[in-house]
């Protein structure tokens, strides 16, 4: 399996604050890599690095052999936990956007048959995450778990090299959060993605991923706590046949 | 009983709640001009219904013989050609500045400032500069009106702008979005609704620079009429045509509102309760 996205002695430091110290890893095409660690961990850092949100005060990462440009890019698809959808378009010209900012870079729309097109494709798209009846339908009078679909299927339609999910279902019912992660596991099998979830819930990682990541420090001076930075503490690849428990060392981190 | 702060009138009584204070103020009027009357039959301060109906009669349905026209709609033409064309210009640079500024932090660190300084100048002091600058003709009363309400605007609009969510520009990037596509697609549309909603905030201070300007030196406008009657105590014509004025001014409100709804469904959520 060739590595999508590698990150290589990366260090994030905001004055004399250290945020991320000496993290390397890569992610193998394909796989699912769940990100847990306590608040302040630097995981939402270190999804704004692969976004390209923001940039590596030393370090680099790299997308495809080639050196990440420090913006985002349609190579990287995104979805938050909230804010992800553009509240004044349907949600098949929410979708139709992401089309039309490649095939109309001028006008900002499509006309005749490339518009019928591109708005066939974006309703099967939505069709696909189960919105086939809400296509003109605004996002506000969407409930929550509909419009992270909705939020998915925006970002899909791009056929993004890694999806990045940033506590993509922390704000949904328990009920709704089951039925989204079958459809992100079908969507990640269906689809060959590879996907870079950051999530609280220490459950749905170890469910929903092929590798666990947990981010933490690894020293702590207790007189000056900002000048140790936190970086990948544990690395648990799983596979499909071993027990998905959590392990022992894990339970308790990411409960915050 | 209810608490009072939980008694919510409807339908027919919320209608007569309204009206009440309205009739109100009429009778009011009425009773002291009755009374004036009584006293005085020229008296000219509080003039009676018949006769702002006969000066009605007179301003807005007969010619000028002078000018040939017939003064109300003479008037009401060159204050709305004035307010419309300084309007419009304040909406088209608040668009292009509050976008500008809102959106990309290099116009915003660029421009931002002198937006702010300028619009804390109040504008009738500019007044006489305008008036040399620009002559004592339409130009230095259209910019009077711009230049009163765009500081405002564009700040509002700027603002609103620059609220937009940081994930709903990254997400947009991610989608393949340039400047130019967020700007147009993404902060445009949005901006729009503010845009018509900081409109129909600004008429009423338009309108005071308008009638300001149309005072101090016009020779048509319905600021002009008022004032020049005033030299007359004519009553009977300032009343109807402040009343004409208010009319005008909710008439543009409504229809900006309206517009808004029809126009930008998505920002106005229908009302469940």
């Amino acid at each position: 399996m060739s590595v999508v996205l590698s990150f290589h002695e990366v260090w994030v430091e905001y004055g004399d604050k250290i945020v991320l110290e000496k993290v390397s890893l890569g992610v193998e095409e394909g796989a699912f890599v769940s990100i847990v660690g306590p608040s302040g961990a630097g995981k939402s850092t270190f999804l704004r690095l692969a976004l390209g949100q923001e940039a590596p005060s030393r370090g680099s990462i790299r997308l495809d052999g080639a050196p990440l440009r420090a913006e985002p890019g349609p190579d990287r698809g995104v979805v938050f936990q909230r804010y992800s959808v553009f509240p004044h378009m349907s949600a098949l010209q929410n979708v139709v956007f992401g089309l039309e900012c490649e095939r109309a870079p001028v006008l900002g729309r499509m006309f005749g048959a490339a518009h019928r097109k591109a708005r066939e494709e974006a309703a099967a798209m939505l069709q696909h995450v189960g919105l086939g009846d809400a296509l003109d339908v605004y996002p506000r009078e969407l409930s929550g778990g509909m419009q992270q679909r909705l939020a998915i299927a925006q970002a899909l339609i791009k056929r993004p090299r890694i999806l990045l999910l940033d506590e993509p279902f922390g704000a949904l019912d328990p009920g709704v959060r089951l039925d989204m992660h079958e459809l992100i596991t079908e969507l990640w099998r269906e689809h060959g993605l590879t996907i870079l979830m950051v999530t609280h819930d220490i459950k749905e990682a170890f469910k929903l991923g092929t590798r666990v990541l947990a981010f933490d420090k690894r020293r702590r001076d207790p007189q000056a706590p900002h000048r140790y930075g936190s970086t990948t503490v544990y690395d648990f690849p799983l596979d499909e046949k071993k027990s998905r428990t959590v392990p022992d060392e894990l339970r308790g981190m990411a409960a915050a | 009983m209810h608490r009072l702060l939980n008694l919510r009138p409807r339908g027919g009584s919320r209608f007569i709640l309204g009206f009440l204070p309205l009739a109100a103020v009429i009778l009011v009027y009425l009773t002291a001009s009755g009374a004036r009357h009584a006293e005085n039959p020229s008296d000219r301060i509080l003039p009676t219904p018949a006769a702002m109906a006969e000066a009605v009669q007179v301003m807005a349905f007969q010619k000028d013989p002078r000018t040939e026209e017939i003064p109300l709609v003479a008037d009401t033409k060159a204050s709305l050609a004035r307010l419309g064309a300084g309007i419009g210009l304040a909406t088209v640079v608040t668009l292009v500045l509050g976008l500008g500024i809102g959106l990309l932090p290099i116009v915003r660190s660029g421009l931002g400032p002198l937006v702010a300084a300028i619009s804390v100048v109040p504008p009738i002091a500019v007044l006489p500069i305008l008036f040399i600058v620009f002559g004592l003709g339409e130009t230095a009363k259209i910019v009077l009106i711009f230049v009163g309400v765009t500081p405002v605007m564009v700040r509002d609009l700027a603002g609103h702008v620059a609220a937009i969510p940081e994930e709903q520009l990254v997400k947009a990037q991610t989608l393949g979005a340039s400047t130019w596509m967020v700007a147009l697609r993404v902060a445009l549309p949005q901006a729009l609704p503010r845009l018509i909603e900081s409109l129909r905030l600004s008429l009423c201070p338009a309108w005071v620079y308008l009638i300001s300007a149309e005072a101090i030196a016009s020779d048509v406008g319905l600021g002009y009429r008022i004032f020049l009657v005033r030299r007359y105590l004519a009553m009977d014509v300032i009343l109807p045509y402040v009343v004409w004025i208010s009319l005008l001014a909710v008439v543009m409100d409504l229809g900006l509102a309206a517009l808004s709804r029809a126009a930008f469904p998505w920002a106005h959520p229908r009302r469940t309760a």
